[in-house]
């Protein structure tokens, strides 16, 4: 175990550095217009949901992300209707406290649209919709943290699946839908609080996950060099 | 780290190694065995000929084995091949009878180590029907299908489905190839090796030399389609879109290169059907090249402006993301996982038509300070999401996901 010795607060938990690799899984789901991508949504596994809002960050993809959530790049590239698309793309998982209220504002915006728009209950899409689940595979690196400080030096040097795991899965992990690097922070009362408030600020949706890791390094390196000066 | 694993940790980075290493802890020592039908001439051979040494180097015990046939066996995988991606072939009860018979002499010669296996990866429809005669397997199958399923014939489908369901997991690259079984069904798009002699990069003089064997003109626009000799890969539709864009680019030169695989009996026809539709333009090369031509194919990838693969049927189209490695913009047939790498205006172009691609070779030639921007986007875009290591980690993922069941999430200790 590589163990980085706590230097400041003997009672704040160490970090547990883990790691986790992703694997998509097809449901056999397919969508070629918007009432089966209704009706699939409304029973879809919440696995998937949580693939086609988050897991897609860590696997394969060319496009550039001009839509938040696969759902709403379906809207717009396969059913060409822009209107739903932004409407699914202010879609924020986080701000949910669960994934079935996720999936009910997904339905309310979906069933609006059918209600507005004859064309859209029989147009067929250019390309149909699969939806896919995936299954993550978490693994202890076996590196422990104690010291924030430490932590500034450590994340340039984490893959960027780590980075997934601690600052986005980690938000449907936890209730307050909170990154693991701020959750560990508050372990040292008030000292942290402006790095945790800088770490809120990083919108983890138009970035790959090597520019997050980047942003985040950069929040705690400077929140450090501060504290020094 | 071992010499390999430097090696690859120098173009990809050594958290990607290191990430590699700790998944593969909880599978050391597990033996793993890729089967298919050539060791040589490709993508699926030169995907395992990487693959293999690097899980090796990871600790799983892993190994490669060749099934063999004769030309009647490869008629009739030619014939799953070609119906896989569409075409209506009945194909006669002899041949699949014999398909059978091979299949069984294969397993006579394999099964001690595939019962054994804790791990065994079947590529492609050829080697499919070995689950069948290994009644005492100990360990996972998996199905690895590296074609475009999306539409296959259902004669064929129904006939090869009888084997594929008994699987315990099957591979499929694209999410929009995938059939209905009734066991897990994992998306994986296949890779490249940024360090085999396809892909790694080549001192100026070599290219030279290639520039000079081929007979190339180094101040003439060069267009290339890299890929066996296919009738799915359009090579005729190439031609055509050479000859529509040369009345505005008279200098042009294409060259159509084929590698030659000992699973392919219908090379020869197509290329005799290309040859006659080149004539006699100086200005087009038909290359045959023997499977072990990389060096020779990198160089003509990366003497190339623009690398074409105009493809109307397309598994994933590694030679794509060669091109893309190298920085060459491409313009490729609108179908299969060519849709996942090429997008226009970024990494190339998706066309439909000869005439499409005659258009997108004019507007490429005439800007090359697009062609430059979306060189260098390719290149990050193959490094993040399309080298070995990524698929070697989905595989290992895989088999920790085989082993826990059907759980979505896995946490190893």
């Amino acid at each position: 175990m590589n163990t980085i010795q706590n230097k400041q607060d003997p009672k704040a938990q160490s970090f547990a550095l883990k790691d986790c690799a992703l694997i998509a899984i097809s449901t056999h789901r397919r969508a070629k217009t918007l009432k089966e991508f209704r009706d699939h949504i409304s029973s879809l596994d919440p696995d998937s949901l949580y693939y086609h809002f988050w897991a897609n960050l860590l696997l394969p993809h060319f496009e550039e992300r001009e839509y938040i959530n696969d759902f709403a790049g379906w809207a717009r590239h396969g059913l060409a209707d822009t209107k739903l698309a932004e409407q699914l793309a202010v879609l924020d998982p986080t701000s949910f406290d669960d994934m079935e209220e996720l999936r009910y504002h997904l339905l309310e915006y979906i069933d609006d649209r059918l209600e507005e728009s004859e064309y859209l209950q029989w147009a067929r899409a250019s390309k149909q919709f699969e939806f896919t689940r995936s299954q993550i595979v978490v693994f202890d690196t076996h590196t422990r943290i104690s010291d924030p400080h430490d932590m500034a030096d450590l994340i340039p040097r984490m893959s960027a699946s780590s980075i997934f795991y601690h600052f986005i899965d980690a938000r449907r992990r936890a209730p307050d839908n909170m990154d693991d690097f701020s959750r560990w922070l508050t372990f040292f009362g008030e000292s942290h609080q402006h790095l945790i408030g800088q770490l809120k600020c990083i919108d983890p949706y138009f970035s790959n996950l090597v520019e997050i890791r980047q942003q985040v390094a950069a929040a705690f390196q400077h929140h450090f060099a501060e504290q020094v000066s | 780290m071992t010499t390999m694993l430097e090696a690859y940790a120098a173009v990809t980075g050594e958290d990607v190694i290191r990430h590699l290493q700790q998944l593969a802890e909880p599978l050391k020592g597990k033996s793993v065995v890729h089967v298919n039908s050539t060791r040589i001439g490709g993508g699926v051979a030169e995907i395992l000929e990487k693959l293999v040494p690097l899980a090796r180097e990871l600790g799983l015990d892993t190994r490669w084995e060749v099934i063999t046939g004769d030309s009647e066996f490869y008629q009739c995988t030619k014939s799953f091949h070609n119906s896989i991606q569409g075409d209506r072939i009945a194909i006669p009860e002899t041949l699949l009878n014999h398909f059978l018979e091979v299949n069984e002499q294969n397993a006579n010669h394999l099964r001690n180590v595939l019962e054994k296996a804790d791990f065994v990866f079947i590529h492609d429809p050829q080697p499919v029907a070995l689950l069948k005669y290994c009644s005492k397997r100990k360990g996972k199958w998996i199905w690895r299908c590296h074609i475009d399923a999306s539409h296959p014939y259902r004669g064929t489908w129904r006939f090869l489905d009888r084997y594929i369901r008994d699987y315990d997991a099957s591979i499929f690259s694209l999410s929009q190839f995938v059939q209905l079984l009734p066991h897990p069904v994992y998306i994986i798009p296949p890779s490249i090796d940024p360090l085999s002699d396809k892909n790694v990069d080549l001192p100026q003089d070599e290219l030279e030399a290639v520039r000079a064997r081929f007979g190339l003109d180094p101040e003439a626009p060069l267009i290339t389609q890299i890929s066996r000799f296919d009738r799915f890969k359009d090579p005729i539709g190439v031609i055509k879109a050479y000859k529509l864009a040369k009345q505005y680019i008279p200098n042009l030169q294409l060259v159509l290169a084929g590698g030659t695989a000992t699973d392919d009996p219908e090379g020869e026809v197509v290329f005799n059907e290309v040859a006659a539709a080149a004539g006699d333009d100086p200005n087009i090369k038909l290359l045959q090249l023997p499977p072990d031509a990389h060096r020779t194919i990198n160089a003509l990838q990366r003497l190339s402006d623009i690398v074409l693969q105009k493809s109307t049927k397309e598994g994933f189209g590694l030679t794509v993301t060669e091109a893309l490695w190298k920085g060459k913009p491409v313009i490729g047939g609108d179908t299969g996982g060519i849709r996942l790498q090429v997008i226009n205006f970024h990494t190339g172009f998706l066309v439909n038509t000869p005439e499409g691609a005659a258009l997108r070779i004019r507007y490429l030639i005439n800007q090359k300070q697009k062609m430059q921007e979306m060189g260098v986007k390719s290149k990050e875009f193959v490094r993040e999401n399309f080298l070995l290591t990524r698929q070697l980690r989905e595989h290992l993922t895989l088999m920790v996901s085989l082993q826990h069941g059907a759980v979505d999430r896995i946490e190893l200790s």
